[in-house]
Parts: C-alpha cells; structure tokens; sequence
C-alpha cells in the first residue's frame, strides 16, 4: 500500500501537471467508452478537443463560442468561490441565475418600445439586485435561524424555475406571440440587446464582466483583507472568530456577491444569447459553475481556465454528435470522468505519495 | 369545488409510495453523512439504480433480483466517489456532483435498450385480516413489499445508530474523525462502507421508481429526486424517523396538489405546483429556529480526513 | 444490331446513373432535438422519422442529428455548427427553437431550415405542425362512450394554445355522446417528469376519474392506469405495449411522409418556404389500432369519424359551441378557423376551472 505525506506548500509543478494529466487520463478512458459503443475513439477525441479551436470549418465560428459559453460559467463560478473557500455553500446558483434574468429582462421589457442608452443599463442592475435578494432568503435565514443554506438555496431553484415557467407563460408573454409561451426576443429590441461588442468576436458585455470578476476575484483573494477573513473562516473557524471576523456578515457578503454574479450572468444570456425569456432558457448554467469553481481550485484562474475547458467539451461534444452520431449520454459520461480525474490526481499537487512500509501503521 | 372527493385513506396510502424512493435514497445518504461524508451523487446513483433495476427484472423477470442488482449498482458506482474523496482526499461537493454527471450519462447509455418495456409486477402484500380493517387497513397492510422494507430500514438504522456499537463508531468518525482514529477506528474504511451502504440505497430508491412507483424506464426519470433525498436528510436534522417524516410531507404535499387541482379548487395552478418546495423551506425555517443545539449536522462532515501519522 | 444497342443504351444508362450517384453529393439533412431520443415519445418520434428519410433516400441523403438541445443560447450554437458542417436541410424539433432557428436562417441563405410548432417563416425557413387535436377529437368521442362514472381526466403540462385545443377536443367529443361527463385537469407544468405524471394519474383515479387522457411525454399515465385500473390513450407514439388495456387507441405522431416529402424538394431544387398544418387526412397524425375493449359499436364510430375527419367532411371544433363563459364562440354549423385555432386561449362551456396564466 501507498501512504500520503502532506506537502509543506502544494507543488507548483504538480498544480499545472495534473490538469494536464487528468486531461490525458480522460482521453484514455472516455476513448475505451467510445469505443465500447462502436465509434472511433481517436476521431472522436480530436473532434472534442480540437476540432472547435483549430477546424477550418468550424474553428473560426466555435473559437468565439467558447467565449459565449465560457462567460456566464466562469461569472457564476467566480462569485460561488467566494463562499467555497468560506464554508459557505450556496448551490442555488441556478436560481439565482434565472432571478436575476427574470428581474433584468422584466424591466427592459416593461420599457418596451422606447428607447434610451439608459434602458440596458438599468437592466445590469436589476439583474444583479434580482440574483442579490434570491441569494439573501438564504443568507438571512441562515442568519437569522440557523438554516441551512445548502438546502434553502437549492429548493429555491425549484421555486425560481416555477416562477420563470408562470412567468412566460403569463406577465412577460409576447403579447405578439399568438398565444404561445415566452417573452419578447430582445434581438428585435435593440436598445435592450446585449450584442456583441465586436462581430464574430463571442464578446458580450457578459464575457467583459466574467474578465472584470476574474480581476477582482484575485486582487480581493490576495490582496485584500476580506480575502483573508474568507480563506481564514473556511480553514479556521474559530480562529477567524477570535480575530473578529463576524460569520454573519461573511455569509451575508459571501451569498450576497455569487447571488449578484449569477443574477448578472442571467441577465446577460437572457439578454443576449438566449434573447428571450421561456419556460426553459436556463441551460443548467448555474449548478455547471459549481462544477468549475471545484475544477480551478476556487482560484480566479484557474476558474478562468476551467470554465474554458468545460466549454470547450460543451462545444466538442456538441461537434461529436453531429459529426459521427455520439450519443449524448457519452458525452455527459465524458464529462463526469474529466472531473472526477481532475479531482482525484489533484492529490499530487498537495501531497506526496511514499510506499507504506510493511507492519508500520 | 368538492373537496369530499379527496379521499384521506387513499391520499395518505399513496403519499407513502410517493415517498418511498426519496425516503430510501435519503435513509443511505443520513448513515453517509453520519459517518462525515457528503456525498451530491445521490441522483447519480438513484438512476444507475433505476436502470439497472430495472433491466435485471425484465431480464430475468424476477424484481426481487431487480432490487437486489439495483442495490449492487448503487454500491458499486458509488466506489467511484469513495476513492477519490476517501483515498486522495479530493473534494466531496465536486465529486459528488462528478458523479451525478457520471450517472445520469451512464444510466443512459445503458438504458438504450430498454425504453417502452414493461417489468415484472411486484406483488402487494395483502396481510390477511389486518388488511380488511377499515382506514388502518388501506394506509398500512396493502402495499408493496418495499414499503415495509423501508419502514423497517427506518427503524433498523435509527437503532443501529443510536444504540449499537457500530453506530456509536460511525457517529464518532463523524463527529471527530482524528480523535476516532486515535481511538484505533479505521476511519476510511469506516466511510467507504458507509458510502457503499448509502449507494446500495439510493440504489434501491431508483429501482423502486422504475420497478414499482411508475414502472417504466426512461432517461432521466428520476427527475431530481436525488436531490430532494439529499434536502430531506437536513431536513430530518440527521435523524431517521425526522427523515421519514420530512419525506413524508413532501410527498403529501405532491400528492394533495394535485388532489386539489381535480377537486377543483381555486388556487392559481402555478403556485399551487411550487408549494412542495415553498413549505419545506418553512418547516425548515421553523425547525432550525426552535431548534437548541441538537439535530445540527455531524461536526466533520464534508471534511477530508487525513492520518498524518 | 438493334438489341446490341438496346444493351449498350440500357448498360451507358446504368453507367450514367452509377456515375451521378457517386459524383453527386448526397443531401445532408440534420436534425435538433429538445429530448432525448429515447424518450419515447416527442423526440423518438421525430428520430424514428428520420430513420425513414435513410431508409427511404438510401445513399442519396445523410443525416445526423443532435440530442438534449436546450432552448436557448445553446440551441443556436447548435444550428450554427450543423449549418456549418455543410448540411443542406435542417430540421428543428422543438417550439422553443423558433427564435434561434430564425436568426441561424438569416446567417445561411443557402440552407433550409424547418421549425416543428411555431409559427414564424422566413424564405429558409418553413414550420409545420399537425393537428393532434383530431386525433384528441376521436379519444374524447370513445372516452365519453366508455367511462363509467362520467368523470375524464387530463393531464397537462403547460398552458399553451396545443394543449388547450387538446382539452377542448376530448372534451367537447365526450361531452357531445355522454351529457354527464365531467372534466378534471391537472397543470403538472412540466412535459416531462414520470414520478409526477404517475402521482397526477393516481389523484385522478382516487376521485374516481376512469379514463385518463395524457397531454405529456411519458409512458407513465399508462403504467399507473395498468396497476389501478381505467384506460389511457398513447400519446406521441402508439405505446402498443399497454393494450388491449389500459390503452384504448392512440394519437401517433407520424413526421415520416412529411420529412420525405420536403428532403425530395430539397433534392429537386424545389423546395419553398411555407406553413404546413396538417392532420390525420395528410398522415401527420395517425390513429393507433383500437382496442379490443372498445365495444364493437364504439369502435366503428371511432373509425367512421377517423375517416371523416381525414377526407374532411367533419372538422373537429364546429358548432354550434360556446365558450367557458356562456358567450357564442361558433354558430351552428360554423368551424373555427386556423387563425382562432392557432392561438386558442379558452375552455369551451362546460369545463371547470380557469387556465392558469
């Protein structure tokens, strides 16, 4: 048997190996499932890993799509990181996500049609203030009574996605639309649109704020005292207590900032991308972010990266079945092992592995 | 309007089998998180469960043999979340979402073969005599085998953990899992075992949501179920027979929604749909508010566990 | 010498028409898909469809398709990248794809895009629907016929125009046999949850519904009316596997001709933008075989008004009718149009109950 020796520091060399590593791993396995089910394992991995980024025929659309799905992933991650390292545990983002882009979207729509520089301003905020106040029911009962936030944020995903669905289908239903369920598209209302800023580029106002977060993530986590308070709470609780780190307040700041971050993504997809409120437009956005806050460590970075990774199987995968009829399913198998290799390799960056010796306990 | 319609024997006898798949999944993931483990891939391991379940029954055209590969299933996927977190000390909140992902892929690829079937009936117990006694006999001597084998799982781990040796060790690598190994207790395989149990469950939980509570498959058909064994398990403060009873009222809530749409009521429908969540967070509310210390979560759960000497 | 040349005629044709078929590109025809094609029912359907464009073109066409496309941002991600990979026709399965398939459509000029439900058009882009409510009309006529404590059930999943002109159908057929019969409607707002259909099923049959009509995507209305007794209807797909019982008869949803038909246009050069609603008459909408427990005399009325409704001679929502109100919404005699039909919002007199909004 091995035995783990903890590393005084993690191993910087390990911490860019692994991923690397993990990434090989995946192949080899996800490439015996692929072909355990009939399809060429090689042709397969290419067109996942290197076909969106370096295809002539689809390189040059997909590359700028990473960025598309990358944003509200890494947006959401990064504010979720905060209350990680806390010992915070919001995993309600989806929620929060859907909150915020029926509050955004509701008050572009409710200045439909005029026009002003002023409407999608407004709409930012109302975004962030509407995935802040779904993120405070459990921040303050969590305050307040003690409950749980894990639970409290998770069942309001449930309430959020009932109140998006009567929400299309009722207030914000396209008074045009014939009947059917869903808002208005804000591609036909320009002043509202979140379009690119560049064409062709995937730059959306949603993708700036995920670089702006990314930045302020890591200026406040090593720089800044909060950060230490965070990294402190979540390692030491009783020890951050001492130096007069108020619990509730963290919790309130914690939940507050990845309720506003997922509210922001929202807003910005709904906005932009997806265009229109229905009774479906969350993609799962806000419970993949959780995924790749764990996948870059809780580090602004390394969340930067992993949100890009997990894209790029997003838009691989989506290439696979298209290409030579992978089944969907694989894909999401696919996915599952690159996290659990990443995961479990992640224990060669913080410990060394010796071989046990025999009798010693 | 007619409420006389809702028949209360009836709605209570079906709440309990609307009940039994969470209640199961949930009952393993409270002896998982006793032992300090928390473990997100319930509905992972629910749906592994349901299709393996479900494919042995019509295979062999034995349920009994359904439930039992269904618990194999669960026990066996759920070594894919015990050795990364037990034996690389990777994280548990990730890993459990990994191995949803996980699951949800793979039930699927399995399950291809095996839309539109139909499984083997399980037999009710009709308990003779008892079964024939008016209200009590419709509410609890007519159902399905599994019914009672939950109920008396309830029992058999609010005992074991309470009153057992093997209980006090599992509470104690939960609480405190570095004074449990000073104790000489092997903290990891302690947890693995726990974590092997909680799958079994979930297991089971899935198959009885394929075999007997709606009996087909189709992907994705436990829907988030998962994760609503994973809220009642907090939702019970970590107690068996609270757990019963948190399943319980989520189910009742289910089911009465719907009573009231057919008996007409005039509630808007779509909130009406949502009260399910919207009252377990109240209870919630009001449990951990009138709640003193006792019913918190296991002092260690969550956290990685390592013997540094 | 002129039988030589008959052969050699017959052999240069057989050579020119090898020769095309090799030089020629096959059409490329991809498909969207909102579920899994294994549902069962939605997206099985529309891929079982696309299996009889291959089997039906042979080497001449090449599909693909891909599956548990959200709606949304994704969606058009999707199309973007079939359009990309050279496809010539592309169908879009899904009502929620409409804005998406519309705005991919006014990037690839030279592309054909179909959209499932909806009801914009552009000059790439058809929609095309069927009209299940015919097939809802002829369930409802049986289940006013057969059930026993004039109580029908409806599960259903979002308030929209589709399924409230289903309700309206089964309704106004049962009613129109069986003066008695009551309506009982269930929102599960969801097209897709089994645990929920069964829990819904189960409620009805508790306050003593027998006949249960399913407006969403599982099988699981039937298996639970197995276990506790009364009938069902297949829906989406024929769900043979529940007759003679519970499953009476079934509303199938049969893309097939439909798909083969605009992939030929496509091949021909003649394809065209336009809205295609059609119903059991086209073969859009089959009627699955009916149960033996449907007495023999239900069961021709059933058949005789199937055939009515396909050569047009009877048209399901005709009047006289009035709405939940009491006000005139046909006069006698009189059919709704497609307008009306399309963005129906409104029960008809005699059901209970509002639309929830």
């Amino acid at each position: 048997m091995f035995r783990l020796e903890k590393r005084p520091v993690p191993s910087k060399a390990w911490i860019i190996a692994t991923p690397v590593l993990a990434v090989i791993a995946t192949m080899i396995a996800g490439g015996i499932m692929f072909a355990l089910l009939g399809k060429d394992p090689v042709e397969a991995i290419r067109i996942i890993f290197w076909d969106p980024l370096f295809s002539e025929q689809f390189a040059s659309y997909s590359r700028p799509q990473l960025l598309v799905k990358a944003g509200p992933l890494i947006l959401i991650a990064i504010g979720l990181s905060f209350g990680f390292r806390a010992g915070i545990w919001n995993i309600g983002a989806e929620g929060q996500y859907i909150i915020g882009a029926l509050f955004g979207a509701g008050v572009g729509l409710a200045f439909y049609p005029s026009q002003s520089i002023f409407i999608f301003p407004l709409m930012i905020i109302a975004g962030a203030f509407g995935g802040w106040i779904w993120a405070m029911i459990p921040a303050i009962l969590r305050t307040r009574f003690n409950t749980n936030e894990i639970l409290v944020s998770l069942l309001l995903v449930y309430v959020a996605e009932h109140i998006m669905a009567a929400m299309s289908l009722g207030l914000m239903r396209n008074p045009e639309g014939h009947g059917f369920p869903g808002s208005r598209n804000f591609q036909q209302y320009e002043t509202a649109f979140n379009a690119e800023l560049i064409a062709g580029s995937g730059m959306h106002w949603g993708v700036v704020a995920a670089f702006i977060a990314v930045i302020f993530a890591y200026i406040t986590m090593s720089r800044h005292i909060l950060g230490y308070q965070i990294t402190l709470a979540g390692q030491a609780p009783r020890a951050a207590k001492f130096s007069g780190v108020s619990p509730n307040r963290l919790i309130v700041f914690c939940l507050g900032i990845s309720g506003l971050l997922a509210g922001l993504a929202g807003l910005f997809e709904v906005a932009g991308p997806a265009g229109q409120i229905t009774t479906s437009f969350n993609q799962g956005y806000g419970f993949t972010a959780i995924i790749v806050a764990f996948l870059g460590r809780l580090n602004p970075v390394g969340i930067l990266l992993a949100g890009l990774l997990m894209a790029l199987t997003y838009i691989g995968g989506d290439l696979a079945q298209l290409m030579m009829g992978l089944p969907a399913p694989a894909i999401q198998a696919f996915q599952g092992m690159l996290l659990f290799f990443l995961l479990a390799m992640d224990v060669l960056s913080n410990f060394r592995i010796r071989l046990k010796k025999q009798g010693a306990a | 309007m007619d409420l006389s319609a809702i028949n209360p024997v009836l709605l209570i006898s079906s709440l309990m089998i609307a009940a039994t798949p969470i209640l199961l999944a949930a009952l393993g993931e409270l002896v998982v998180e006793k032992s300090g483990v928390l473990n997100l891939g319930v509905e992972g391991m629910m749906i592994v469960g349901a299709i393996c379940g479900f494919a042995i029954a019509v295979q062999t055209g034995s349920p009994v043999l359904g439930f039992g590969g269904a618990a194999l299933a669960g026990a066996l996927l759920s070594l894919l979340f015990a050795f990364p977190t037990q034996i690389l000390l990777a994280n548990q909140v990730a890993s459990g979402l990994a191995l949803t992902l996980f699951g949800l892929g793979l039930s699927a690829l399995i399950g291809k073969n095996f839309d539109g079937l139909i499984p083997p009936a399980t037999d009710k117990l009709h308990v003779p005599v008892l079964a024939d006694i008016p209200v009590l006999g419709p509410i609890l001597f007519q159902h399905d085998p599994m019914v009672y084998f939950t109920l008396t799982l309830t029992a058999v781990i609010w005992a074991v953990l309470k009153y057992s040796r093997a209980g006090l060790i599992i509470r104690a690598v939960g609480e405190n899992h570095d004074a449990a190994h000073a104790l000489g207790y092997k903290v990891v395989r302690i947890r693995i075992l726990a974590i092997m149990f909680g799958g079994a469950c979930a297991g089971l939980g899935g198959a009885y949501l394929s075999l007997i509570r709606v009996p087909i498959w189709t992907e994705g058909m436990t829907a988030g179920a998962g994760w609503i064994a994973l809220a009642i398990v907090v939702f019970g403060g970590w107690r068996p027979w609270r757990v019963l009873i948190g399943a319980y009222i989520f189910g009742g809530v289910t089911v009465l929604q719907f009573n009231l749409q057919v008996a007409g009521i005039a509630l808007p429908v779509q909130y009406l749909a949502m009260s399910p969540y919207v009252i377990t967070i109240v209870v919630l509310v009001i449990i951990s508010a009138s709640k003193s210390r006792a019913g918190g979560p296991p002092a260690a759960l969550g956290k990685i566990f390592h013997a540094s000497h | 010498m002129i039988s030589i040349r008959n052969i050699l005629t017959g052999a240069a044709v057989a050579l020119g028409l090898a020769v095309t078929a090799a030089a020629a590109e096959p059409t490329k025809v991809g498909f969207v898909y909102v579920g899994s094609v294994g549902d069962g029912g939605w997206t099985f359907y529309h891929d079982e469809a696309r299996k009889k464009v291959e089997e039906h073109f042979g080497d001449k066409v090449v599909t693909s398709f891909v599956e548990n496309v959200p709606e949304g941002s994704d969606a058009e991600r999707v199309m973007t990248q079939m359009a990309l990979s050279g496809v010539d026709l592309i169908f879009t399965t899904s009502f929620g794809f409409m804005d998406p398939t519309l705005a991919v459509a006014a990037k690839f000029p030279k592309v054909k895009f179909e959209h499932a439900t909806g009801y914009k058009t552009a000059a790439n882009v058809s929609n095309y629907s069927a009209r299940f409510y015919e097939g809802r009309a002829i369930m409802g006529h049986i289940a006013g016929k057969m059930t026993k404590t004039n109580k029908i059930g409806y599960i259903a999943s979002f308030p929209i125009p589709e399924v409230i002109r289903g309700i309206n159908a089964s309704f106004i057929h049962a009613r129109k046999v069986n003066p008695d019969v009551e309506m009982k409607i269930i929102w599960l707002f969801t097209w897709f949850d089994p645990a929920k259909e069964a829990d819904a099923t189960k409620a009805l049959v508790e306050q003593g519904v027998d006949i249960v009509f399913a407006h969403t995507d599982s099988t699981a209305p039937l298996a639970t009316l197995a276990e506790l007794g009364g009938y069902g209807f297949g829906q989406a797909a024929d769900m043979f596997q529940y007759a003679p019982k519970p499953r009476l008869s079934s509303i199938i949803d049969d893309w097939a001709p439909y798909y083969i038909q605009r992939v030929q246009d496509v091949m021909d050069g003649t394809w065209q933008s336009k809205s295609t609603w059609d119903g059991i008459g086209k073969g859009m909408v089959a009627i699955g075989a009916f149960s033996e427990e449907i007495p023999a005399d239900v069961r021709a009325e059933a058949a005789a008004m199937r055939d009515a409704i396909a050569d047009g001679t009877y048209l399901p929502f005709t009047g006289p009718l009035n709405k939940q109100d009491g006000t005139v919404w046909l006069k006698d005699g009189e059919a709704a149009d497609d307008g009306a039909l399309g963005g129906l919002n409104f029960y008809v007199e005699g059901i209970e109950g509002d639309i929830p909004s």
